[in-house]
This record gives structure tokens, sequence and C-alpha cells, in this order.
């Protein structure tokens, strides 16, 4: 296959290619991109956006979503609990670092005091939840898509109930506060002022913008390696024909495992990240509807493409943190300044926020019906997965009408 | 032999939550059977039901069940024709939603992959549970008590702990003759006939002049009608109604489904039945917080253990 070769990691052009006057635009394009993320959190202060407290949330959902997007997109199995992870993740990481968790009481003093440690913690918190992913994956990997889609389903039920049911352990539907805090230099994130090298900073939330940045740059970086390594396009192979895999003497369901314990993994450091940043978690945070909305972003985006999933994210999250609660604002204004109290009172019943199921779930229909690659198709897979035609309905002369599409788009390119 | 009594208790009232779950289950197996997609938002037509039920009966004025010297009283005579009323407009309301749901969303994807129209589904409940919050709000409300909870043990003269009630009966009154009915007319008539042939073999069916498009939107029609009796009669059942109840339901009723061997319309009466009883026994005898655990404790398993279920055929078979 065509698709192999340029899948290969570290694959040179033999002909040194003049310079594209396209490319440099995109490197400029790019540099000021990462530019001005860097340097956000000094616009945000410098122009008052106060948005900031709504980028780590943001980008941490993003970041959710790419691990997600290991499992649905690469290895092409639908996982509706995904949240049950992040979950346990952040549960993970709570049970080390809270002075409310039963840990509290028997780490201190003891050997594994260490563990207390944030960074330690969030380390454990991805053992743990990739842990759990195998755990999940083993008795169910087996199982065809619709039905893995339920076992995770179940999974992502179960998961937030226990958490409520056992309050002894998990402190039920209060949730558990405080959550250790990251640090860095002697310095714990979010506590002001701090002091650096005798200077005193006021910092506020700025360091776990970098924190979220960093760990999105990792989980990015890590991604696109997964992607391109011998597991990566084991992959992609199971899914897309997971009979002629086996053939080639992959095994899927210890591929199908790495996927689900992976993508597990990065929900974990999603969750001991996000419990710090909010400093509270309870278990109405990991429902049903979160592991839809992270779904969501998956497949708006562009299932199996990394920019598409980001972009997905960009907009689901920024939708829901940012513009569903201005928009209504202004329409509220809009309706206040035309003067007339039955318009002002019709404005002012409208509320966005309301609709957030409506658009979520319009998200999901519309992709599915008229654009089911995304926004941003994953060029390798155009005709794969989630957008395929399966086998045994596809007849011969439409297999080769559907191989021979795919060849000339290879070639065009 | 208290606790004999408690246990018969229990079982009537899972036995009537049964028939409830057994009503939703089936559209569940009928959409299966015939296309093989999990309409997962079937529980939210479900929900939608209960919600168009309380309306219509509000709207014809009907009255709430007096209660004088702690008894409930019988009923006035129109409200029996004002619940007959309400269960059709209910039904057809639920069968129209789900024949549009299926035109609009799930028809064009219907020759990809079985991914691609689950995921529409999960959109498709979104958006009706976004409408639930449209029209009654985010919190449950009351369904008023429209039938009388007559204990009829008692008014036998029989003295005992176990209460069957009015509202039982009701129950069993309703959804009976519908599974007989749906039973009869999938076995009996022509149409029914060409569901099956659809259900075998799509292709072959068509080729024996079957329109498929019109026997899907039949199925999905059905299903529907169903789901909009159980909307009514949980409702009456359990006097509350909330834009979340479709999604519990709807789980309890696929596990139901799932659980009898999905696709197969005995297997949904008897996984509803079970299913019903299960919950009934652990709200009972464990605590009603734990009962969500047990459901989906029990899809989990079954998936694991035999994805075909207890009548199914073997469905891992045919992937």
């Amino acid at each position: 296959m065509q698709t192999d070769i340029r899948m290969m990691p570290g694959r040179r052009s033999y002909v040194e290619e003049p310079a594209d006057p396209q490319q440099t635009r995109n490197r400029i394009l790019q540099a000021t991109a990462m530019a001005i993320v860097l340097a956000y959190p000094f616009l945000d202060l410098f122009f008052g956006w106060q948005a900031l407290l709504a980028f780590i949330p943001m980008m941490l959902m993003i970041t959710l979503a790419l691990g997600l997007n290991i499992v649905v997109g690469y290895a092409g199995l639908l996982d509706l609990g995904y949240a049950a992870f992040y979950a346990i993740g952040a549960y993970a990481a709570a049970f080390f670092t809270s002075p409310n968790s039963p840990l509290a009481s028997v780490l201190p003093g003891s050997p594994f005091a260490w563990m207390q440690d944030f960074w330690v913690a969030m380390i454990m918190a991805v053992l743990v939840a990739g842990c759990a992913g195998a755990l999940l994956g083993a008795p169910t990997l087996r199982l065809r898509g619709d039905y893995l889609a339920l076992v995770t389903l179940g999974f992502g039920e179960i998961v937030p109930r226990l958490v409520k049911n056992l309050e002894p352990w998990t402190k039920g539907v209060k949730g558990m506060n405080p959550i250790g805090r990251p640090y860095l230099f002697g310095c714990q994130f979010g506590v002001d002022p701090c002091e650096i090298l005798g200077m005193k900073l006021k910092l506020g939330m700025i360091p776990y913008y970098y924190l979220t940045l960093v760990v999105g740059a990792i989980s990015i970086f890590a991604i696109i390696r997964l992607r391109n390594s011998r597991l990566g396009r084991a992959w992609a192979a199971i899914r897309d024909d997971e009979i002629a895999a086996q053939g080639m003497g992959i095994n899927p369901v210890t591929t199908k495992l790495w996927a689900f314990s992976l993508g597990a993994s990065f929900s974990g450091a999603t969750g001991a990240i996000f419990g710090a940043y909010l400093q509270t978690i309870s278990p109405d945070q990991f429902e049903y509807s979160t592991s839809v909305i992270v779904l969501c972003m998956v497949i708006l985006g562009g299932t199996g493409n990394i920019w598409g999933v980001m972009l997905g994210g960009l907009l689901i999250q920024s939708f829901d943190r940012i513009f569903a609660e201005r928009l209504t604002g202004w329409i509220h204004k809009a309706g206040a300044l035309t003067g007339d109290p039955t318009i002002t009172a019709a404005f002012n019943s409208f509320d966005l926020l309301k609709s957030r199921l409506l658009v979520f779930g319009l998200c999901l229909v519309l992709i599915m019906n008229l654009r089911p690659q995304g926004i941003l198709p994953n060029r390798k897979r155009r005709e794969t997965a989630l957008t395929d035609l399966p086998e045994d309905d596809v007849a011969p002369d439409e297999a080769v009408m559907i191989a021979g599409a795919g060849a000339s788009t290879e070639k065009s390119r | 032999m208290l606790t004999f009594e408690y246990f018969l208790q229990q079982l009537v009232t899972g036995l009537a939550n049964g028939m409830l779950i057994t009503l939703v289950a089936i559209g569940y197996t009928l959409v299966y059977g015939i296309v093989e997609m999990i309409n997962f938002a079937h529980g939210d037509v479900f929900m939608l039901g209960a919600f168009s039920s309380v309306t219509t009966l509000q709207a014809l004025g009907a009255q709430a069940v007096k209660r004088v010297a702690n008894k409930d009283q019988p009923p006035i005579p129109e409200t029996y024709l004002w619940l007959v009323i309400a269960l059709i407009t209910s039904m057809v309301f639920c069968a129209t939603l789900n024949v549009l749901i299926e035109r609009l969303a799930y028809r064009r994807l219907r020759r990809g992959s079985r991914m691609a129209p689950l995921i529409s589904a999960i959109g498709v409940s979104f958006i009706l549970q976004n409408f639930g919050i449209y029209w009654k709000g985010v919190s449950p409300v009351n369904f008023p008590r429209y039938i009388p909870q007559i204990d009829l043990v008692k008014a036998f003269g029989i003295d005992s702990f176990v209460r069957v009630t009015t509202k039982d009966v009701f129950v069993f009154v309703v959804t009976v003759p519908l599974v007989i009915a749906l039973t009869l007319f999938i076995q009996r008539t022509k149409l029914g006939k060409a569901m099956r042939a659809t259900a075998q073999d799509r292709d072959a069916a068509q080729l024996m002049g079957i329109d498929i498009n019109r026997t899907i939107a039949l199925t999905f029609l059905l299903g529907g009608a169903l789901a909009g009796a159980a909307g009514l009669v949980s409702g009456l059942y359990n006097n509350t109604a909330g834009f979340q109840m479709g999604f519990s339901y709807g789980l309890n009723s696929f596990t139901a489904a799932v659980l009898g061997g999905i696709g197969n319309l005995n297997g949904a009466m008897l996984g509803g039945v079970f299913i019903g009883i299960l919950a009934a026994m652990s709200d009972g005898y464990l605590d009603a917080r734990w009962t969500p655990v047990v459901i989906f404790g029990t899809l989990n398993l079954v998936l694991i253990i035999r994805p075909s279920g207890i009548l199914g055929q073997d469905l891992a078979e045919r992937a």
C-alpha cells in the first residue's frame, strides 16, 4: 500500500526540494500561532480579555480528546465511557494528594510518603488509568464494534455511580477537596504570592496554563510518534481490515488493548491536572455527557487527524465555555436596547447554555450525515473506519471503484 | 412470613416495571432486528411520550384522583376517555417522531459502517433531551395521579402486607394487549411478513418486491408507538417525568433487549420482566442507589459472557 510508505518514520525526499513559497508562508503562520499561544496569558492580562480561566480547561479537554482519538480515530473502536478513565485518573491523583483521602492517614510517615507529591501522583494517575483501560479492554475487546460501545457505556455509567456510592473512600457526591497542587522551584501553582529566587510574583493561574500547554505538547508529540510507530500502523491496519491485518501477523486483541490502555492513560494525566486546577472533583463531572462531548470533539474536527481533533475541540469548547455565555449576554443586551418590555423579556428568556445538548447533538447528527470524515479529514483514510463500507456490503465493482478513487487521489497529490 | 411477603411485594412492583421496560425494549429489538443498529434515541422518544401525555391530559382538563379519608376515590367516568385519548395521542406522536428520526438521521447511513448510525443516534438522543428541557424544564415534573391506588388484595378481604393496587393492574391492562397485538401483527399480517423478511436478508427481500424503506419506517413506527404507550403508562405509574428518564429507562430496556437476545421479540419480553424484577429486588434488598450499578453490571456481564443473549442466535458469528 502506498499509504504505508508515507507513514514510514523518518522518510526523507531524495531530491532537495526548492523552497516553496506556500511552505514558507505556512512556517510563518505556524511560528506566529506558536508565539501567540506562548504569550497568551500576558496578552490576556494586557488586553483584559479574562479568558485565561476558560482556556485552561479548554486545553485540558482537547488533550482528553486527543487521547480518545487514539481509541476512536486510530484503532476505530467506539468508546462511550471515556470519562470513566478520566475519573479514574482524577481520583487516583486525589487519593494520593488530598488530605481528605483515606490514604492521607496512612501515607505520611510511611515509606511511601513520597507518593503524596503531585508529580508522582500524576504519573500514578497515568498508570492507574492505563491499567484500568487494559482491565476493561481485556475481556471486552473481542466484541464487535457496537457491543464494545455498549460495554464502554456501561462502564462509564458504573464508575461515577461507584464513586457516588462508596462514600467512605470517595466522599460521595460532595467530592474530594482540596487536592495537592503541582509545584515548581518550591512554588505551588495557583497560590499567590509566589517566591522564586527571592522574587515575589503574583502569577495567578498562569502556571497552570503552561503546565497544560506542556502536557498538551508532550501528548501531541507522543501521539504523532505512536501513530507512525509499528503499533500505530497496526492500529490503522486493524481499523481498515481486521481480517487482512490478522493475516499479516498482527494480533488484533493486543493491538486494540494497547490503544485502549494508551488512550486511557492520556486521560489519567488530564484528570490529575484538572483535579489540581479545580481543587475539587466530584462524580458528576465524569458522567455520560462528558464522554459524549469529548467524542463530539473528536468527530467534529476529523476522526483520526490530530489537527482536526484539536480544531473540533477548540470549536466545541470555545462554544461551551466562552461563546454560549457571551452570545447569550449580547442577545440579552440587544433585547434591552430595543426598550420594548415584551421584546426584552423574549430576548432575556433566550439562553444558549440551555441548548448545549441540542448543539452537541446536532453536531453529531450533521457531521455523520453530511461529512462523516469531519471538518479536517484524515488524508490517509478517506474511505475507512467510521465512513467505510463494510466488506460484505461492497459489490466487487464498487470495491474496485473505491480502490481506484483512492489511488487517483493519491496520484493527484 | 414478613420477609416472603416483602419479596412478593417487590415481585409485583418488578413485574409492573418489567412490563414497561418490555414495551421500550421491543422498540430497541425491532429496530436492531431489521437495521442492526442500536437506536440510542429510543429511550428519549419514550421520555417525550411521557411529556406529551402529561401535556395532553392537562390540556383535556383531566382531574387527578381525589383522596377522601386517606382512600383514593374512583375517577369520574370522563377520565377513562381522557386516558384513552392521551394514550392514542402519545402513541401517534412518538410513532411520527420515530419515523421522522429514521428518515432524517439514520436512512442515509444505512449502508455505512455500524458506527455511523450509532453516533448519529447518540446525537439525536441529545437533541431530544434538549427538547425535553425546553418543554418541561430541567427538574422532573410531577405527573398527576389519574389512576387511583386502591389495594385489591384488601378489597378481596385478604389481610396481607402485600399490596396489588389498581395501578399495577392498569400497567398490565395496557401493556399486555399491546404486546400481543404486536406479536400477532408481525406473525400474521403481510406487513409483518415483510418485516421478518427484511430482517432476515434485506437484499433478498428487496428482490422479492418488498419496499425496504417503507418496511423500515414501519418498524420505527411500531417501536415509537409502543414507546409512546410506555411513556404514558410509566408517567401514570411512577407519577413523575423528567428529561433524563429516557436515558435511564432506555438503558434498562436496552439491557433487557440484549439479555433476552437482541432482535428477538420473545427475548425482549423475557429480558424486560427479568430486568424489572432484578431492579425491584435490588431496590428492596440492596439500596436504590446501587440499582444502576447492578443493571449496568448485568449488561456488561451479559455482553462479555454471552453477547447473543438468552434466546438470541449467535450474533458474533454474523459480524
